[in-house]
């Protein structure tokens, strides 16, 4: 007599994992990593590597010997969350530093919550801000992009300290931007080619091409990205008719962090909104505080600070937030 | 552009590994066991006790109530005892149990079309009498007593009849067969359905996976001007969901707790439709009906005409006999279908297939933890959030999940079939559903 298995329905599974996700963004981020070691050669694998081996390292001795639960450090959530701050530092950060951003994000932004699946703020950018706040001269010094060639020139200033730079001198943003007087133009800003900034936010195009891997693959919508494009080049578009000594949509779309922050951590599963409507607000709430903060703010990039404060609304938009009901 | 429901939805691999098997009868098997409760509803009365002897289409159980269903002897033979019997949901529950002997017919069955009469010429009341008789239950899955579907409440106006011959589970091919074998019958059903109900219009919903069965209905159609249009509808797994249905061809949404009647609309499956054609031109009750015996594992998956109280045993061995290797035998298809215990579980109205699914396929993976991925979200047919359902349930939060729309729920599975960290969602949803079921019923 056979013994059978007895479940309820349902009886098959469409074959999807959390690594099928996970290793889906590993490989969209893949085409921005090659651009960073390209741009500003070894020094940008390094920190990636650290990172990762770090963000790892933390979560496996965490989960073993403080919170003794299974160690899941093969679902791949931590290594997104080690190339996600990697990616959000200069590539001549002493590594010590990426070490203790790591202990942060893991730590404190993930591991105290619950680990994968509980946590409130996205647990890169957590890392990555306290190191800013922490840590802003290192975190500020952006080496010049000039790939494997060694110079000793040490700080280039990013597009984005130019923003203020034309408001406080009301010159046409266009004016102060243009590519004579250290300034890009949209192409260079598109590839990334020579503008400097964080490791793996430079180069947009590689950014949408992961982007593309991961609508195509089915890891995430295009509903977020969307979203904080549309508010960014809207909000950006107004305040630039208006006097054109802010910077234009498409200058802050390209520049800075938005491509990296849009695409790949605002998308993060765990700290974005569930219905369709909430990632519509969730959206334009980073489109609004990034262009707020870039214009008004302390702070020349404000794309961090808007995720994680619309990571903390989220619990509030799902809760009022409902998705479509069938009637 | 065709036709298709708007929210969520998922697509399951097809696996309509027996779409070309034509419909062979089963050989009758050495005993049945005829359970008196094969409908929603009140369990049938028996009317035979251990001793008698009984014909092939004998009224062995009597409806008990409006709700309720006749039940027929499908064989001729003895009756061995009505006792408990475990049935499809695992249950001890009584049953008729017949040694065979023979194949005697009743006498008031007509093994043919009459042909003495025209088939417009049978009244309304004959056509509810008939069905109410021959025990008629929805086929596709949900056996509900066709008479009470036929039997709008007053106030309501029933426009249109929709034939359900979406046949959305993966592996079920029943339902695709009768529509190719049997489309004349179907028509002359449908027409027979819409003079019950009293509507002019009829259509036929057919998923476009099954290009053979909609030419075939077309062809039938286009004979005669009956009022009966066929639908093709874009592959989306539940479009067999009577809602779903309802919303993919007239854009109508049934409200949440309201039946289809309240837009007007009356849903039947292609095996019911059979079922009135023969309970009406024959006089035959509902004693047989085909399954879909498949599985990758067998070496001959097929259609069968099967008796009701037929072992499903008997069904495998017809398909090649039980894998060595099987480790889950379902009743119905793999996306709603119930697993059962053992092979002795027997044909009921509602059967509509038997799966055989090897042993390393037939286990679920361990449940993480929820990563929030929205997937659940975006397949619900219904719009409904199943990660916060099941959530709510382990808290027991019986208001929420009302308020949550928790009975909107129609189990389709597509969100356990979704989720990437394989978590149980619909059987906490059903524990839901039960729990806050009876805090409505207490209400009353």
């Amino acid at each position: 007599m056979n013994k059978f298995i007895v479940s309820p329905s349902p009886h098959v599974h469409g074959g999807d994992s959390i690594e099928r996700n996970m290793y889906g963004v590993l490989v969209a981020l893949l085409p921005a990593l090659l651009c960073s070691i390209l741009f500003f050669g070894w020094g940008a694998l390094y920190v990636t590597i650290a990172a990762v081996a770090s963000t790892m390292f933390f979560e496996y001795i965490i989960q073993k010997y403080l919170l003794k639960q299974p160690v899941t450090i093969e679902d791949g959530s931590a290594i997104i969350t080690g190339v996600l701050l990697a990616f959000n530092l200069p590539s001549t950060i002493p590594l010590w530093l990426v070490v203790l951003g790591a202990l942060v994000a893991i730590g404190i932004g993930k591991m105290s919550f619950g680990g994968i699946g509980n946590n409130i703020f996205n647990p890169a950018l957590v890392g990555r801000v306290f190191l800013l706040i922490s840590f802003p001269v290192q975190m500020t010094t952006w080496p010049v992009p000039n790939g494997f060639e060694t110079t000793d020139a040490v700080t280039a200033p990013t597009p984005l300290l130019l923003v203020k730079q034309a408001l406080r001198t009301q010159k046409p943003f266009a004016e102060v931007f243009s590519p004579g007087e250290g300034g890009h133009s949209l192409l260079e800003l598109g590839t990334g080619s020579g503008v400097g900034g964080s490791l793996g936010e430079i180069s947009a195009f590689a950014l949408l091409l992961g982007f593309a891997y991961l609508l195509l693959k089915r890891v995430i919508t295009w509903h977020v990205p969307v979203s904080i494009f549309l508010t960014i080049a809207l909000f950006s578009g107004i305040l630039h008719w208006i006097n054109p000594a802010y910077a234009g949509p498409l200058f802050h779309l390209l520049s800075g962090g938005v491509m990296l922050g849009a695409i790949f951590m605002a998308t993060d599963y765990v700290t974005s909104p569930m219905s369709r409507r909430g990632m519509w607000i969730y959206g334009a709430g980073i489109g609004t505080l990034t262009i707020v903060i870039r214009n008004f703010g302390a702070y020349p990039e404000g794309v961090s600070f808007a995720i994680l404060i619309m990571n903390a609304f989220t619990p509030l938009i799902n809760r009022y937030c409902k998705p479509k009901r069938f009637a | 552009m065709l036709k298709t429901f708007t929210l969520g939805g998922i697509h399951p691999p097809d696996e309509k590994l027996s779409s070309g098997s034509a419909i062979v009868p089963l050989p009758l098997p050495e005993q049945v066991k005829i359970p008196l409760s094969q409908h929603i509803g009140v369990p049938a009365l028996p009317l035979v006790k251990k001793g008698d002897r009984v014909k092939v289409g004998q009224l062995v159980g009597e409806a008990a109530g409006f709700i309720s269903a006749n039940v027929h002897s499908s064989v001729s033979g003895v009756v061995v005892n009505v006792e408990a019997v475990v049935d499809t949901s695992g249950y001890a529950r009584p049953a008729v149990v017949i040694r065979v002997e023979g194949d005697e017919w009743d006498k008031s069955i007509g093994r043919q079309e009459t042909p003495d009469r025209y088939l417009s010429a049978f009244s309304r009341e004959e056509i509810l009498t008939a069905v109410q008789a021959a025990g008629i239950v929805g086929m596709g899955g949900a056996t509900f007593p066709t008479r009470v579907k036929l039997s709008p409440p007053a106030g309501s106006h029933p426009e249109l009849l929709i034939i359900n011959g979406v046949e959305c589970e993966p592996f079920l091919t029943a339902d695709h067969r009768l529509m190719i074998e049997k489309s004349r019958e179907l028509l002359i059903g449908t027409r027979f359905l819409m003079k019950a109900l009293g509507v002019e219009q009829a259509v036929i919903g057919i998923e476009n996976n099954k290009p053979d069965a909609i030419a075939k209905t077309w062809e039938a159609v286009t004979k005669h001007t009956l009022g009966i249009k066929v639908c093709p509808l874009k592959v989306k797994y539940p479009q067999g969901g009577e809602k779903q249905l309802i919303q993919a061809i007239t854009g109508r949404r049934v409200p949440s707790g309201a039946l289809p009647i309240s837009v007007g609309v009356v849903v039947h499956n292609v095996g019911t439709v059979y079922a009135v054609y023969e309970a009406i031109t024959m006089h035959k009750p509902l004693i047989e009906r085909v399954v879909t015996v498949t599985g990758k594992s067998l070496a001959r998956p097929g259609n069968y005409l099967c008796r009701v109280g037929t072992p499903v045993a008997c069904l495998i061995d017809a398909a090649g006999g039980l894998p060595g290797d099987t480790g889950k035998v379902i009743s119905g298809g793999p996306m709603m279908g119930k697993a059962l215990a053992s092979t002795d579980v027997v044909v009921t109205k509602g059967t509509s297939g038997v799966l055989v699914i090897p042993e390393n396929e037939a286990r679920r993976k361990t449940a993480r933890d929820c990563i929030r991925c929205a997937k659940c979200v975006r397949v619900c047919p219904m719009g409904l959030e199943p990660y916060l359902l099941m959530t709510l349930g382990e808290y027991q939060q019986v208001e929420k999940l009302e308020r949550a729309r928790v009975m909107d729920c129609i189990e389709c599975g597509s969100c356990n079939f979704t989720c990437p960290a394989h978590r149980p969602l619909l059987d906490m949803i059903r524990l839901d559903k039960s729990r806050v079921g009876q805090v409505i019923k207490s209400r009353k």
